[in-house]
């Protein structure tokens, strides 16, 4: 059962994804996106993450891809497909795409898989909840990566105000 | 691998996930239907009661019963269906089509996770009147409640039109605004309760509800959760003397039908999770005969004090609306976790 819905949510986001490159309309591409982030929340449900899926759908699928969708309709209003401008970096793309994907491929047949298991298997998040388990490492074990994080973050933010406001 | 079967009167066994399977089919059923029904007799009491803040009669023609038309909604639907199904020239095919399907699917999505009425027996077979209980529940409700955008923004691009374009525009940056202090009014609710399963916040209010705790968070919410919903005073997506109807104006026959219902499902969607978060859900006050019957009189309530104030208040301005949401809902919402945090510290 476990195995067919990973296999039927695998496929959608497989096919989502390509849509996302292959499609020309920008709107559609990024649809499909939204269609990857959704298809990928439901493998972290699967692996039982549902945090981490929750997490997703709001902040890439109802934060991040909207503001996307909010420039590509301010910039391109008509449903015009986008024109090939960069004919030169064709072989470029083929090349470091091909070698991006032999390098995982050698990555993935190098590597022991499944990999050891960490404190939080399923039957332990089962018994504190999924969000406790995030909250709890987040708070003890990477503490000092995680207040960095929001430090970055809030230079960033203050950035963009200042960005934001220079022309005034 | 064994497998527990489960042995009823006629003594017909059966597979337990066929059971669970069958079991959450039939309740989504129930609650889509359930859902729908009320949308369509909501648009009836909408009428009534913007009618009688206007001193108007309002319908009562359509099989009234004592000067009220039963079945107006139903002559309603017949017209829409029979409608004709416009497509602009320049429309986006079919980002036009999917567009009302999507803001209703998402309008629904959120009902998965709501507690409707505290568990019981029947015919000597347990059920529990949710359809999931999941340990993240109200975070679910916001990433579901965060996609709801989608079918108005598509709708408004999609339809080719300056004025949807306008709206579906207006509507994103309104509800990513205030998404983030809906958001941020319910942590104090998750913090006193220590739970973010909607199950348990609401068996934890059987005797006092969370909104003598939680007053400030209690109106942010509810603030937050009407400009959300896209209605008076925050109705700007929809501004009928600036974009005609905004993104759903190319919209005709049963796209706008769907358009319309997913605005109602929604209203029913952020009144159903003040209920459960702020009102105690399906608890009665003090406890007494906890049961469905609270939870759709505290919807009612609020659905009630939405169309109250569509009779009642003039629209924000565009840069009113969105400051009040960034320097003061926000600001607030802030305060409340502070302070709440605060004082859990000092009462432990």
């Amino acid at each position: 059962m476990e195995s067919i819905v990973f296999y039927l949510f695998a496929a959608i986001a497989v096919i989502a994804a390509l849509g996302v490159v292959v499609l020309r309309n920008p709107v559609y591409s990024a649809l499909c996106l939204a269609v990857v982030f959704v298809s990928l929340a439901a493998l972290y449900v699967l692996l039982s993450a549902p945090f981490i899926a929750t997490a997703q759908v709001m902040i890439y699928a109802g934060a991040i891809l909207i503001l996307f969708v909010f420039v590509i309709m301010l910039l391109s209003p008509g449903s015009d497909p986008l024109k090939e401008e960069l004919k030169r970096q064709r072989p470029l793309a083929i090349l470091f795409g091909g070698a991006l994907v032999a390098l995982l491929v050698l990555v993935l047949a190098t590597t022991a898989l499944p990999s050891p298991r960490g404190p939080y298997t399923p039957e332990r998040i089962a018994e504190i909840g999924s969000v406790q388990a995030v909250g709890a490492s987040l708070f003890t074990d990477f503490l000092l990566p995680f207040e960095i994080t929001s430090l970055l973050l809030l230079v960033a933010i203050v950035g963009v105000i200042v960005l934001a406001k220079k022309g005034r | 691998m064994r497998r527990d079967t489960l042995i009823t009167e006629g003594c017909v066994s059966l597979d337990p996930f066929l059971v669970t399977l069958i079991e959450a089919l039939v309740k989504t059923i129930v609650v889509i239907l359930a859902l729908l029904t009320a949308f369509a007799y909501l648009t009836l009491v909408e009428r009534y009661v913007v009618a009688k803040i206007q001193s108007r009669i309002g319908p009562n023609r359509v099989g009234a019963i004592a000067g009220i038309a039963i079945l107006q909604p139903i002559a309603d639907a017949i017209k829409m269906i029979f409608k004709e199904d416009f497509w602009p020239a320049q429309a986006d095919k079919v980002i036009y089509t999917i567009a009302p399907g999507l803001a209703v699917g998402t309008a629904l999505l959120a009902w998965a996770v709501m507690p409707l009425h505290p568990p019981m027996d029947i015919f000597g077979y347990h059920v529990e009147f949710h359809i999931a209980d999941v340990n993240i529940a109200v975070l679910y409700l916001l990433a579901v409640g965060s996609l709801g955008v989608y079918g108005i923004v598509l709708g408004g691009w999609g339809s080719n039109n300056k004025y949807s374009m306008l709206g579906a525009l207006r509507s994103t940056a309104q509800m990513i605004s205030y998404e983030v202090p809906l958001g941020l009014a319910l942590v104090g609710v998750l913090m006193i309760s220590g739970s973010l399963s909607l199950v348990e916040i609401v068996a934890k209010q059987s005797f006092i509800w969370n909104v003598v705790w939680q007053p400030l968070g209690f109106i942010i919410y509810f603030v937050a959760a009407v400009a959300e919903v896209n209605r008076l005073p925050f109705d700007l997506p929809e501004a009928e003397t600036e974009l005609v109807a905004g993104y759903q104006t190319e919209y005709s026959s049963l796209k706008f039908a769907l358009f319309y219902m997913a605005e109602y499902i929604n209203m029913l969607t952020v009144s159903a999770i003040a209920a459960t978060m702020f009102l105690g859900g399906y608890q009665g006050p003090f406890g007494i005969l906890p049961g469905v019957h609270w939870l759709i009189l505290k919807i009612m309530f609020f659905i009630f004090l939405m169309m109250w104030m569509r009779g009642t208040l003039p629209r924000f301005r565009y840069d009113q609306l969105m400051r009040f949401g960034w320097q003061v809902l926000l600001p607030l919402a802030l305060a409340n976790i502070f302070i709440t945090g605060v004082v859990i510290l000092l009462v432990k």
